[in-house]
């Protein structure tokens, strides 16, 4: 393992300002993201976890360059973050042009950062590879299926050959049955890519299938981080406990249900 | 896409032929008879019969209904009982006056819109945004005349550089043509781009939100580029259904205009034929426009499809 990390986010703090109540009011701020420090290497699978608000996503965004953080630092080190940082978001229906082919959708990666690849190939490739027919490339997106979009997503964020994956929510849009095959997909993926992985969920329990290690977010900050396994065995902070507890079991127990 | 086009065109021709039977109808039961109005209040009834005769009222309706479609279908537009001109030759005549009034209108406020709406739109929360906004606020306010007036007390008066009005017809002077609607266009165009802006502002507005932009923009494409590549094309409906709703509404709405550039246009035509209570002239003006509008309809209904493949796949 070499000495310096592929991503080194060190004291990251994001702040965006609210839009005012009032013409006279000043206009408040909200950090989304405080003082955060976290290491990936390559092929790392990190885990986010908190629930909604608590910074998963903005600090994803600082990671992809979206934005620029207002206050820390985010060292990358390899060679062209633009190309070798890739996303695939929560909602595909949403995410895909509506007015693009598949094709299209899939390799403009490609065109926008100029890669010089055969473009037929690579796309037949892309295709095989998140398990989507090769009949797909002619169509469009809405006339395929939640969790084939989703393999469409990830085909697009994997045509400019990443090193890092990142994937916000990646299943939470989908329906229950389809979200473990995304899920297998990403972890293939991952193993025959040497991706490093970083994966955003509201849901420890999709976490721990995929990723080594896991941090605890909550109102910005990352509370705690640990290898998978521990955290699910000797958690350390309150919050993280909280998370557990959150975990819905298959045992059933009766318990007293909170009067509203 | 062919069996959905012939359908439209099915349609098309059932739409045209109610109208064309409302419009029929209601021009010849508006109390006053032509021929007494041609005549005047003095008219022996010999002479009121004669010219009734003459102009074929003495005929049932359904006959003359007839006669006029079917006379339109040959291109015979039938002859003004006030002018005795063949109304046909008319209308084609004052056409290559306002169709290229009505486009050359469309082109300058689409100039002015595009740009512009699109600048707002990006800019909608900064100050530069919000003075488009205002501007293009201020520019539907304006009358078009008053912008016409405007413009040649500027070009006309002052600059001297194009005519204040008039026309000069292209068989004689293609360039002098060009110059005489120069200003109209660009009265039209202003006033029509002003409202155009605003409805190409906030459909930039709404597809920004939209997450295949961030989609676009992860890829590394800037603000511009994801718009030019993935946000006009999403943002086009709206605008294109707007457009065409001007587009019809300029063919005639251009009267005002036509007016103070002293044009001889469709818009003046109409006028006039009301006020001389020029039936046929009438009669033939507003099937005319009617199958127009319907005409522009149906070509910006089938452009959805092009612009949209999910309304495509039905």
């Amino acid at each position: 393992m070499s000495s310096s990390p592929l991503f080194e986010v060190r004291g990251v703090t994001k702040r965006y300002r609210l839009p005012r109540t009032s013409v006279f009011a000043r206009r408040r701020e909200i950090v989304a993201v405080s003082r955060v420090d976290l290491d990936l290497n390559d092929s790392d699978s990190l885990g986010l976890v908190g629930d909604s608000g608590a910074g998963k996503s903005t600090l994803l965004r600082l990671l992809l360059g979206l934005e620029p953080p207002d206050e820390g630092s985010i060292r990358y080190q390899g060679e062209w973050r633009r190309r070798e940082v890739q996303i695939v978001f929560q909602d595909p229906t949403r995410a895909l042009d509506p007015r693009m082919t598949v094709a299209e959708i899939v390799l403009e990666p490609l065109r926008v950062l100029r890669l010089r690849e055969p473009m037929s190939t690579r796309l037949s490739e892309l295709l095989d590879a998140v398990g989507l027919p090769r009949a797909a490339a002619d169509r469009y997106p809405h006339e395929f299926s939640g969790g084939q979009r989703q393999r469409i997503a990830i085909a697009r964020a994997l045509a400019p050959r990443p090193r890092v994956l990142l994937a916000d929510e990646p299943v939470s849009a989908l329906d229950v049955s389809v979200r473990a095959q995304i899920l297998n997909l990403l972890h293939d993926l991952r193993d025959l890519y040497g991706l490093a992985l970083v994966l955003v969920s509201h849901d420890l329990s999709v976490v721990r299938h995929l990723c080594d290690r896991i941090a605890v977010m909550h109102r910005g900050e990352v509370v705690e981080q640990q290898q998978t396994q521990s955290l699910f065995t000797a958690p350390t902070h309150p919050y993280t406990v909280r998370l557990l507890e959150a975990i819905p079991r298959l045992r059933w127990r009766p318990s007293p249900r909170p009067s509203e | 896409m062919g069996p959905l086009i012939l359908s439209r065109a099915a349609g098309l021709v059932v739409a045209l032929v109610a109208a064309s039977v409302l419009i029929f109808v209601v021009v010849n039961v508006l109390p006053g008879d032509p021929a007494s109005v041609i005549l005047g209040t003095a008219a022996t009834p010999g002479a009121l019969a004669q010219l009734r005769q003459q102009l074929g009222l003495d005929q049932p309706a359904w006959v003359r209904y007839l006669e006029w479609v079917g006379g339109m279908l040959h291109g015979d537009f039938g002859i003004s009982p006030i002018s005795r001109i063949p109304v046909g030759p008319e209308i084609l005549q004052k056409l290559t006056v306002s169709a290229p009034l009505a486009l050359g209108g469309t082109l300058v406020a689409l100039v002015v819109a595009i740009p512009l709406g699109a600048l707002a739109g990006i800019r909608h929360r900064r100050p530069s945004g919000v003075v488009i906004s205002a501007l293009s606020l201020g520019g539907m306010a304006v009358p078009a005349f008053w912008a016409g007036l405007l413009l040649i007390s500027l070009f006309a008066v002052r600059l001297q550089l194009v005519p204040s009005g008039g026309f000069v017809p292209w068989s004689q002077d293609p360039l002098g043509s060009l110059t005489s609607l120069a200003l109209p266009c660009l009265a039209l165009g202003l006033v029509q781009g002003a409202v155009l802006t605003r409805y190409v502002r906030s459909a930039v507005i709404d597809v920004q939100r939209q997450d295949f932009m961030r989609t676009a923009r992860a890829q590394g494409l800037s603000r511009w580029q994801a718009l030019v590549r993935h946000g006009f094309r999403n943002a086009a409906i709206p605008v294109v259904t707007v457009l065409g709703i001007q587009l019809t509404s300029l063919i005639v709405g251009a009267v005002v205009i036509e007016n103070v550039f002293d044009l001889p246009g469709l818009g003046l035509l109409l006028f006039q034929a009301v006020g001389n209570r020029d039936l046929v002239t009438v009669q033939d003006l507003v099937m005319l426009l009617t199958a127009a509008v319907l005409v522009v309809n149906l070509v910006v209904d089938l452009s959805y499809r092009l612009l949209d493949p999910r309304i495509r796949a039905r």
